[in-house]
């Protein structure tokens, strides 16, 4: 057959130049990116998941832990985090509003929608440091158990959580925070609770208003309160006051939640910090005239991909720590 | 695709006039999702959170389905997929969505199987 005859369409075909995605190199590219790191992503929020469900009748209540909101008092829970996702939905607004002026080629437009975009990106990572800052300082403090397990404090009267400041006990005691200078100089350990574990066990005896909360989430899926008998005896198990958060102890439960807040929230925090920062870069560049020159704004369509996925990747962390 | 953009969102249902006026309607349509889902979070309905349809409650369906809903317009919408050749949208989107199906459901059933040995095979841990 003539199978060596080559007709107009076979020589392009061969020839190269083709785009059968019809998508540039560069936007390719960051396609690859994206779909590799969503791929990470997943595994992340899938190993939270694996966790979760090993300890499905003891994890963190998220509602009972996200309940600050900034310059107010009281419990709010949900409201900032609700917030910040909307901070985050609106900045991609503005990035693919700019997306969609760059490609009306506006160079006034693109700088105001990217100055848009990269104000509420910093918005939302200070939001998330504030957040950080919260969960690690602390709300209530909490006792931990010899098996790590984490027994908090509930008024019997009111059923609202109680602070062990509001309770625990002043007992004279001379322990000091053992440093490197004043003790063995190879160990040294973190600040002091605010109370001592003896003061916060007498405290307990001396009030019969304060009821142990337990870990374990009973039918109506609420955490378990014991009745003062059974309190009184848990309280024996406990070795250490907890106050805050930080990757060994947790005093809102399971540690393991405390982990994947931090990595989870954290590398995506990060992802929208190097967010701005390219953004930062591109908003220049539209500024001195890159873009104009070149003939064509696809670096912001581009990084316009990348803001939507962190976006995309927030909706996800939202779904999965706040509100399932 | 630098122009052509397509107009229409739900099937057809509603076709906006310009680019823009399209990406302010999905906003609209994702902080009103967003809202439902918050609502949903604080009050906690009973009849969604006692009921339960193939073994997770009623009200974490509805997150992960608003959460998917979502998670479509921006792809779709934002990252312009709903402008992009279908060849380059499946390639995206169906390789992740294949294998985080694969990993989470190996992955929850394993933690599951492990919080059984947990409660019932003589381990202790809740001390």
């Amino acid at each position: 057959m003539n199978s060596t005859v080559t007709t107009g369409t076979e020589t392009s075909v061969w020839g190269g130049g083709n785009q059968p995605l019809g998508a540039s190199y560069g936007k390719l590219m960051m396609w690859f990116f994206l779909v590799s790191d969503a791929l990470t992503f997943s595994g992340f929020l899938a190993a939270y998941g694996f966790s979760r469900f090993k300890f499905i009748e003891t994890w963190p209540i998220a509602d009972e832990v996200f309940t600050h909101v900034p310059f107010f008092h009281g419990n709010y829970p949900m409201i900032y985090v609700a917030f910040m996702t909307f901070i985050l939905i609106m900045s991609s607004v503005t990035m693919v509003l700019a997306v969609d002026a760059g490609h009306k080629m506006k160079q006034n437009a693109v700088t105001w929608y990217m100055f848009a975009t990269i104000i509420g990106g910093i918005i939302f990572v200070g939001s998330q440091a504030w957040e950080w800052g919260t969960f690690i300082k602390g709300d209530h403090g909490a006792l931990e158990t010899k098996g790590g397990r984490i027994l908090q404090f509930v008024k019997a009267d009111t059923g609202e959580r109680a602070s062990l400041s509001d309770f625990a006990a002043s007992l004279p005691g001379d322990r000091v925070i053992h440093e490197r200078k004043n003790g063995l100089w190879f160990f040294q350990e973190s600040a002091l609770p605010s109370v001592s574990l003896e003061e916060v066990v007498e405290g307990f005896k001396a009030d019969s208003n304060i009821l142990i909360r337990t870990e374990l989430i009973n039918e109506e899926g609420e955490k378990t309160l014991l009745d003062r008998k059974a309190s009184l005896a848990k309280l024996a198990e406990a070795t250490q006051v907890v106050e805050g958060a930080n990757l060994i102890h947790n005093e809102y439960g399971s540690r393991l939640f405390a982990d994947f807040f931090f990595f989870i929230t954290g590398f995506h925090g990060f992802h929208v910090f190097s967010g701005v920062v390219i953004n930062i870069i591109i908003f220049f560049n539209v500024i001195i005239g890159t873009y104009e020159r070149r003939g064509h704004y696809e670096m912001v369509e581009k990084i316009g991909l990348y803001w939507h996925f962190v976006d995309l990747v927030w909706v996800f962390v939202f779904t999965f720590f706040y509100l399932v | 695709m630098a122009d052509g953009h397509k107009l229409e969102i739900f099937r057809g249902l509603v076709k906006f006039k310009s680019n823009t006026q399209k990406i302010w309607g999905v906003l609209a349509f994702l902080t009103l999702i967003t809202a439902v889902e918050v609502v949903l979070g604080i009050i906690k309905p009973e009849s969604l959170t006692d009921t339960y349809v193939l073994g997770m409650k009623t009200i974490n369906w509805i997150f992960i389905i608003l959460t998917l809903v979502k998670a479509y317009y921006i792809a779709w919408d934002f990252m312009h997929l709903r402008d992009e050749k279908s060849s380059l949208r499946r390639a995206i989107v169906w390789t992740p969505i294949f294998l985080v199906i694969y990993l989470v459901f190996i992955l929850l059933v394993e933690a599951d199987y492990i919080y059984n040995v947990y409660k019932d095979g003589f381990v202790s841990w809740n001390f």
